[in-house]
């Protein structure tokens, strides 16, 4: 597989997000607000990088039988790294993520680059795969999280824009992120039809 | 329609369409308007000229620059929304900016986004609603305080509603059965007057717009359980003939409850319709933590209308 | 099969107790840190902690450098707000008034209860600072107090109000 297509894929073409619709659940739990879905993004991203060189170095050593268990004991581990060096060193970003960090391991995205990529692919692919994977999971909780954020806030990753007024409260609700992740989801694959048509 | 419908007989010829069923609603809330220009003066008005026209507004542009189909707005039904917004928000200053984002949600997500009229599961107006009561609580809780006839002012005194007094343990004494009947209580613009809006639901009932099924079971179920928990207890529950009067029950039962697209079509299943609402409402307010339920619960039996309608399927026909 | 599986989670294990060995530190100190900076936030000037447990809570007892008692910074909190547990550090000043507050833990609604991490401070409209709970409770207008409860938050201005309450109660019982 070409350098191009892999970045290709995992930004737009097949977005966690957007397109294949995995890990909704920190999606809509943690875009409260931009930083905090940048954040969640990005330790993602790590996590997804890093199990998938560790699983694409180990492909030829882990007997298939046992391969799920082994793909989920490495991702618990790169996991509660990022949640224990979370925890020592952005202590305030641990308190607005909390759960959702340890909750990376059943991110289905993880689990599925590992089985449907790392596993069949050489490690410098499988790097390149878990990073822009990981960001274009990134870019879409950031862009959710900004969109939830100026509408329920009226603030923008922390900074008031529209000056003291309250916002829409139920966009940083529970619900809210639903309508806002469906109505994005609407936007973003309408614009990618057209670019598709015209091509 | 020129479509040329094939079905088995009997056919039965009707002069109804969306379109005039659409006008009489409108001429059916016309009375529960002029109470409540009545006792919230030029606000109310105001607020609900800008709600209306925001939700023709709406609609004209998703239609034309979203969808890019025939404008629909002359069937009147952006008007019927439009209308039951305003009737469900304070007729407060606020309120003038906030209801044209709720304009906004109703049209834009509550219906066109399902495909519009007709395929919209959940009443438009009251995603709306509930959007802003959810969204704004603070300026959807801060009810103008009816005084008078007619107030010209613009700001107006500001106090509780009969039915968040008595979630704060402290019905006003001073209301009493008859204000509640005629409007002379704090509310939402359009839910003040039960006299106003059974007015406009026997006109309703007389052109056989709607049926009496919805609304009786809706307000019998709330009058009776209501009834119950008072007997029970008469200190912590309140009055059920007050109950149905106060609040948006009569508005919700006659208006929102009845509309044809989200309700289900047989007979037995609007009647169960009306006994899940009317059971829903008195649920949450007694128990929930909003004073007033209507809205949720009349959308939570929205959700199950297919539901409904598939287990309450009117009988075949000769069968 | 078996040897592979026992190898990577032996290697995995490994790696996360040396890790855990190298952020042990760091994560207690920011534990720590965060508590101080809670008590510095609602106590007034002070030399010296001395921190115990009056019934069964946690109490932060200040005294001055001649060994003055200056105040204490209790921890308290109930299950009756809006979202459930909130959770204070509340100051008091010799004399029992109100020098200040912090929440540690709190579930209200953002934009409605959530607003009271201001809404009692000093300056603000349901300022409770300098207030005096051992004189009387703090209660909210609705109950016949004289506090303005958080518009549209009740709840959580009554579980706010009753944690400091609370809290003064403590404050009476510690023994200097």
């Amino acid at each position: 597989m070409k350098t191009a297509d892999i970045i290709k894929n995992g930004l737009i073409k097949e977005n966690p997000i957007w397109v294949l619709i995995l890990g909704m659940c920190p999606t809509l739990a943690t875009t409260t607000s931009a930083i905090n879905g940048m954040s969640m993004g990005l330790a993602t991203t790590f996590v997804l990088m890093m199990s998938n060189i560790v699983i694409s170095l180990l492909k030829s050593v882990i007997p298939d039988k046992v391969r799920i268990p082994a793909f989920i004991v490495i991702i618990a581990t790169f996991v509660t790294m990022v949640e224990m060096v979370m925890k020592a060193y952005l202590p305030a970003l641990y308190d607005s993520l909390g759960l959702f960090i340890s909750l990376i391991v059943v991110n289905c995205i993880v689990l599925g680059r590992a089985e449907a990529f790392a596993s069949k692919n050489s490690v410098g692919q499988s790097a390149l795969d878990g990073i822009f994977m990981g960001l274009g999971f990134t870019w879409a909780l950031t862009l959710l999280g900004l969109v939830r954020e100026l509408l329920g806030t009226g603030c923008i990753f922390g900074h008031s824009v529209i000056g003291g007024a309250d916002g829409m409260l139920m966009m940083i609700l529970p619900p809210g992120g639903f309508l806002a992740l469906g109505l994005l989801m609407a936007l973003i694959n309408h614009l990618r039809n057209r670019s598709v048509k015209k091509s | 329609m020129n479509l040329l419908n094939i079905s088995g007989s009997p056919h039965v010829h009707s002069d109804e369409s969306t379109k005039k069923i659409m006008w009489r609603v409108n001429l059916a809330l016309v009375p529960a308007l002029l109470v409540a220009i009545a006792y919230f003066g030029i606000n109310a008005l105001l607020v609900s000229l800008i709600s209306v026209a925001a939700c023709v507004l709406f609609q004209w542009l998703i239609e034309k620059f979203i969808l890019k189909v025939p404008s629909t707005i002359a069937d009147g039904s952006a008007i019927v929304t439009g209308l039951l917004l305003a009737f469900n928000v304070p007729s407060t200053v606020d309120m003038m900016w906030i209801v044209i984002i709720g304009a906004l949600v109703a049209i834009g997500i509550g219906k066109m986004s399902f495909g519009g009229l007709g395929k919209n599961p959940f009443n438009p107006a009251l995603v709306g609603r509930v959007f802003l009561l959810i969204s704004f609580p603070v300026q959807m809780t801060t009810w103008p305080v009816v005084d008078g006839i007619f107030p010209m002012n613009f700001d107006v005194a500001t106090g509780a509603t009969p039915l968040a007094a008595f979630k704060e343990n402290s019905l006003p004494e001073s209301v009493t059965l008859m204000d509640a009947f005629l409007g002379h209580i704090g509310g939402s613009l359009g839910e003040i007057s039960a006299l106003a809006i059974l007015l406009g639901a026997c006109y309703l009932l007389w052109k056989k717009v709607i049926t009496w099924h919805i609304p009786v079971a809706f307000i019998g179920t709330a009058l009776v359980f209501s009834a119950i928990l008072w007997l029970v207890n008469p200190e912590q529950y309140m009055d059920p003939v007050m109950t149905i009067f106060t609040g948006g029950i009569m508005l919700g039962a006659c208006f929102m409850a009845t509309d044809m697209v989200t309700s289900p079509m047989s007979k037995s299943g609007q009647l169960l319709f009306g006994f899940g609402c009317g059971l829903l409402t008195i649920i949450i307010r007694n128990w929930g933590a909003y004073p007033e339920g209507v809205s949720f619960a009349i959308l939570l039996m929205n959700s199950v209308t297919p539901l409904i309608n598939r287990w309450c399927k009117p009988a075949r026909f000769a069968n | 099969m078996l040897l592979s599986l026992t190898a990577i989670a032996l290697v995995a294990a490994a790696a996360l107790a040396a890790l855990n060995g190298v952020t042990k530190e760091p994560v207690a100190k920011a534990q720590q840190a965060k508590v101080e900076q809670a008590i510095s936030a609602v106590l007034p000037e002070f030399a010296s902690l001395d921190d115990r447990t009056v019934d069964d809570h946690v109490c932060h007892v200040a005294f001055d450098q001649s060994g003055e008692f200056v105040g204490a910074a209790i921890e308290a909190g109930n299950d009756k707000g809006f979202g459930g547990r909130l959770q204070l550090m509340v100051g008091f000043n010799a004399d029992g008034q109100v020098t200040g507050y912090q929440i540690l833990e709190t579930h209200e609604t953002p934009g409605l209860g959530a607003k009271a991490d201001l809404w009692f401070q000093q300056g603000n409209k349901g300022d409770i600072i300098t207030r005096k709970p051992a004189d009387g409770d703090l209660k909210v207008k609705k109950d016949g107090g004289d506090i303005d409860a958080i518009t549209g938050s009740t709840i959580t201005s009554r579980a706010f109000l009753d944690i400091v309450n609370e809290a003064s109660a403590i404050f009476s019982n510690i023994t200097i």
